[in-house]
């Protein structure tokens, strides 16, 4: 059997995919004619080409997959006609193929509304890596940026335009609202507001009537009602186009606005031809998502290899991050108001909109809207497509989704077996707990054999829950255990290593736990070790047990050097220190910058210097920062009261303290702090696993606070304390945390999951409901008596300082392969290649 | 294993006890891993395929499923050391390996 498809995007590359499984070994002939240079590659994620990704990144398999699959690949080589007759395609490359079944994937081109002008310089469409690719090249000669179409899409173009530095960014809508198909007026407003917060202008209502410019370059653009936005860089994002043209040649019926007609087995009017994707029209109707597209290539290979399966329509719910703001529509996002109900909640100081649309007799949840938080989505879209029976509260599903509640687990559970839990690779409940019950019973194991997960992971939660669902259904006692080689959780782990008195990895693992090991296990025991004894960390055997930034004392980077990072408690440091940093990047040819946490990191140390700019720091009065550990960090402050005229009290001072107090502390994963003068908040100390802020009758004390990819604010604690009180009280608050956390888990989703929340911690913390609180005070005082700076005892310590060698055959020597390239008056690390 | 090509990489002290260190041989840089709990001794690239970084001597060891590996330090990509195939992603290229005998406390990798 000889395939011939048309054209090598996502839904192509699928299509080859499901038919080599598909099909007897040794029976398929296929051939590819494919119009860009390279082969398929991710279009979803298209925009991360310019946060970092490269082209190769983005590929879907690289070329050789395609060779070994006895796929014959024409890149750069556009079909030009299509015989239907002798059944053949001829490629402007001058080739010829015959073909028993042809599969039209050519999926959807631009579609550039006609505007004069529009052909002028600096105009771009927003469509292919080689788009891209240009728009890179012209984006430092732009000073303003527009993107024409406020949807989905041109919000990406938009998103891209940012990435490229051109901060000024404009997106202009035709319609009264952005993403109108997807959401409604409100929500827009919300997203729109969030957008705008971020930096992007929008300009809804505007229809542009020209594109202006002289000596072919564009300049600026006219709206129709005559207004002017000055512009040197246009990127065209306003719908799609299916590419039907060479269907049209050969005389296949395709819709008056575009799109081969195809049959729910994707067959065109011709039945050896199909055609999947964006290409494709289907009762009407264009399927502009990848997710269809993917269960398209499905049907249609299912169907060649004989087998029966229908395309019945695809739902077109969506679930994507916007320029870091979560957009998820689902089901119908604007069931009119004669015929169901609404839930609106809207949170304008978080930026959060949540609709949910729900029947008239109030049973089933029809669809909604989630802008800002979209969590609760996955669940959302099950119960709609399910058609399962609310509860008596249907609110329940979006306040219950917030609090984090344990329900969901059992949520996920209750769905029937064909619910799709992946929507990308059409993977179903049943299929994914089969697969547990037959002993894939860990994330991974469950995504290589069943593929649920892998392309956006979006579903990730709820495989988890299935699998723990599915485990405790069989009666097996899910205890969340570290890895295999110990069957404890991490605080049963804890508790046993300080009732045995075990100070080494090999010790743990004598007595509870076999085998060797692994890179799981490994860091979590010498984590707990670390903030149980304070022992110095790379003795005893453990050092190779450590994670690989503490077994070297400092941060990996890019092509294998490392960053050095002193500890300048509190931000405050004098002329004299700040000359000897300099020296030492000097010396040893450091990239330096000031981090987030008021310090000063050096890039770029040869493993084989860091002892040497370890002691030169030191005999200057520095110390280990800990920048390398799961410890605490910084205590950021911002001035306080012995500058600042706005200071209650001595911040500085404070941040210093806690900081002197906290160093070196090791924990399930890195503690940030601050302290704030007043409520001005300049040190963002609610940003911070614990934050504190002055009072004019003392200190309030927030915890559980967190910035990076899921920013939450921290919550008060105690009020108006006095600063011994404040201490006393973050003792117990990181001995507790320090005791009782899962691996790898930051203070606030420890407190996230902690049963009684915020009240529960306050009672063990304030009130002593536990009776512990002796004992966690007894215990951080015994860690703060222990504190020692382990870079001044590797220097000082000739084997350990052995280890800091690339070679040991060649001591000293430095890894030749390690490169470095020029940026402004420094250095940056070689890109990956 | 046959190989007739040895040559002397370091002395059995020189590699820490369950890690790894990077052997120079030439232009060539080895990865040498010591199991000492059961006294075993594995030798790689020192490349990680991954991202091209010559990283792997400063990975963790340990075993799946008995199965002994490395995880290198970057992103935790994880090879066997039995055959070298990259054991967390199906689509990552694998890794060489060495045979590697231990004599006198003098250790030897097989070229």
């Amino acid at each position: 059997m000889k395939i011939v498809i048309i054209g090598n995007g996502m839904v192509s590359y699928k299509f080859c995919e499901k038919i080599i499984a598909k099909a007897p070994a040794g029976t398929l002939e296929i051939v590819i004619f494919g119009e860009e240079p390279r082969p398929a590659y991710d279009r979803v994620h298209l925009s991360e080409f310019f946060s970092g990704k490269t082209a190769d990144d983005l590929l879907l398999a690289p070329a050789d997959w395609y060779t070994q699959n006895n796929i014959r690949l024409h890149l750069g080589d556009p079909v030009q006609q299509i015989d239907r007759v002798h059944k053949t395609v001829h490629s402007y490359k001058d080739i010829t193929e015959t073909y028993d079944y042809l599969i039209i994937a050519t999926g959807s081109s631009a579609f550039v509304p006609p505007i004069p002008g529009v052909d002028k310089k600096g105009v771009f469409i927003y469509r292919t890596i080689e788009d891209l690719e240009l728009m890179r090249d012209y984006a430092p000669k732009a000073t303003r940026g527009v993107v024409i179409g406020g949807g989905l899409l041109g919000l990406e173009a938009a998103k891209a335009l940012l990435d490229l530095g051109v901060s000024d960014t404009h997106v202009i809508e035709f319609a009264p609202r952005l993403m109108p198909r997807q959401i409604d007026d409100n929500g827009s407003r919300m997203l729109q507001h969030k957008l705008e917060s971020l930096g992007l202008h929008i300009h809804t209502n505007k229809n542009t009537a020209a594109i202006l410019g002289e000596d072919d370059t564009i300049s600026a653009l006219q709206f129709a009602d005559d207004s002017i936005l000055e512009a040197n860089m246009l990127v065209i994002s306003a719908g799609i186009k299916p590419r039907d043209e060479l269907a049209k040649l050969c005389g296949l019926e395709t819709g008056h606005r575009g799109g081969i007609v195809v049959n729910d087995q994707l067959q065109t009017t011709d039945p050896s031809i199909y055609a999947i994707g964006e290409c494709a029209l289907y009762n009407g109707m264009i399927y502009g998502l990848v997710a269809p597209g993917y269960e398209m290539a499905e049907v249609a290979a299912t169907h060649i290899t004989g087998e029966h399966k229908a395309f019945t329509g695809f739902d077109m719910s969506t679930k994507l991050k916007l320029i870091g703001v979560d957009v998820a529509s689902f089901g119908d996002p604007f069931a009119p108001a004669d015929t169901s109900r609404t839930i609106v909640f809207e949170d304008s100081m978080k930026g959060t909109y949540q609709r949910i649309n729900i029947s008239g007799d109030g049973k089933l949840l029809l669809g909604g809207i989630l802008i800002g938080d979209a969590e609760a989505y996955n669940m959302l879209l099950q119960t709609t497509k399910n058609k399962i029976i609310l509860p008596p509260n249907p609110e329940d599903l979006l306040l219950g989704a917030r609090g984090g509640n344990t329900e969901s687990g059992a949520g996920v559970m209750s769905l029937p077996d064909d619910a799709l839990i992946c929507s990308c690779e059409s993977v179903s409940k049943g299929a994914i707990c089969e697969a547990v019950e037959a002993g894939n019973e860990t994330l991974n194991a469950v995504k290589k054999c069943t593929k649920a997960g892998t392309c956006c992971g979006g579903c990730v939660p709820m495989v988890k829950d299935l699998i723990s669902g599915t485990m405790k259904a069989q009666g097996k006692y899910i205890r969340n255990v570290v890895c295999e080689h110990f069957a404890y959780s991490r605080q049963e782990l804890f508790d046993l290593i300080r009732i045995k008195d075990i100070r080494s990895f090999d010790e743990a693992l004598d007595h509870y736990g076999h085998g060797d090991g692994c890179e799981i296990c490994k860091p979590v025991v010498a984590s707990i070790m670390a903030s149980l004894w304070n022992d110095m960390i790379l003795e005893k055997g453990n050092d190779t047990v450590q994670d690989s930034n503490d077994r070297y004392l400092a941060n990996i980077q890019k092509g294998g050097t490392y960053s050095v990072v002193p500890r300048i408690p509190g931000g405050e440091i004098t002329p004299e220190k700040l000359l000897v940093i300099a020296q030492v990047g000097l010396k040893y040819n450091l990239y330096t910058k000031i981090t987030g946490g008021q310090r000063i990191d050096l890039f770029g140390a040869h493993l084989s210097d860091l002892p040497f700019i370890w002691e030169e720091l030191i005999a200057a009065g520095f110390e280990s920062g800990h920048a390398y550990g799961k410890a605490l960090r910084t205590v950021k402050s911002c001035v306080g009261s012995t500058w600042c005229r706005f200071g209650l009290h001595d911040s500085v001072s404070f941040a210093i303290r806690i900081e002197e107090r906290y160093r070196g502390l090791r924990a399930p994963h890195k503690i940030k702090s601050a302290v704030s003068g007043c409520i001005r908040e300049c040190a963002e100390a609610q940003s911070k696993d614990f934050g504190i802020i002055a009072t004019d009758k003392g200190w309030n004390l927030y915890v559980g606070g967190n910035g990076g990819s899921k920013p939450q604010h921290a919550i008060l604690l105690a009020a108006d304390l006095d600063s011994d009180t404040c201490i006393r009280y973050i003792d117990r608050f990181l001995m507790f945390y320090i005791k009782t956390a899962d691996p790898l888990t930051r203070t606030a989703t420890w407190l996230n999951k902690l049963d009684g929340g915020i009240n529960y911690l306050r009672n063990v913390v304030v009130n002593d409901s536990l009776g512990i609180a002796e004992q966690l005070d007894n215990e951080m005082q015994d860690l703060v008596d222990k504190y020692k700076c382990e870079w001044k005892e590797v220097v000082e310590n000739p084997e350990l300082r052995k280890r800091f060698n690339h070679f040991v055959n060649a001591p000293g020597d430095k890894d030749p392969t390690i490169k470095f390239d020029p940026l402004r008056e420094q250095k940056r690390a070689a890109e990956w290649k | 294993m046959s190989t007739n090509n040895w040559f002397y990489a370091c002395k059995v002290s020189d590699v820490p006890a369950n890690g790894g260190v990077c052997v120079k041989y030439g232009d060539e840089q080895i990865a040498l891993f010591r199991f000492a709990r059961r006294d075993a001794w594995y030798a790689t690239q020192n490349l990680c395929p991954h991202k091209q970084q010559m990283a792997l001597s400063r990975g963790m060891t340990g075993t799946q499923e008995g199965e002994p590996k490395i995880a290198c330090p970057f992103h935790k990509k994880t090879f066997s050391l039995a055959d070298g195939r990259c054991l967390s992603d199906d689509t990552e290229c694998g890794i060489t390996t060495y045979p590697v005998k231990v004599e006198e406390d003098l250790v030897y990798i097989g070229i």
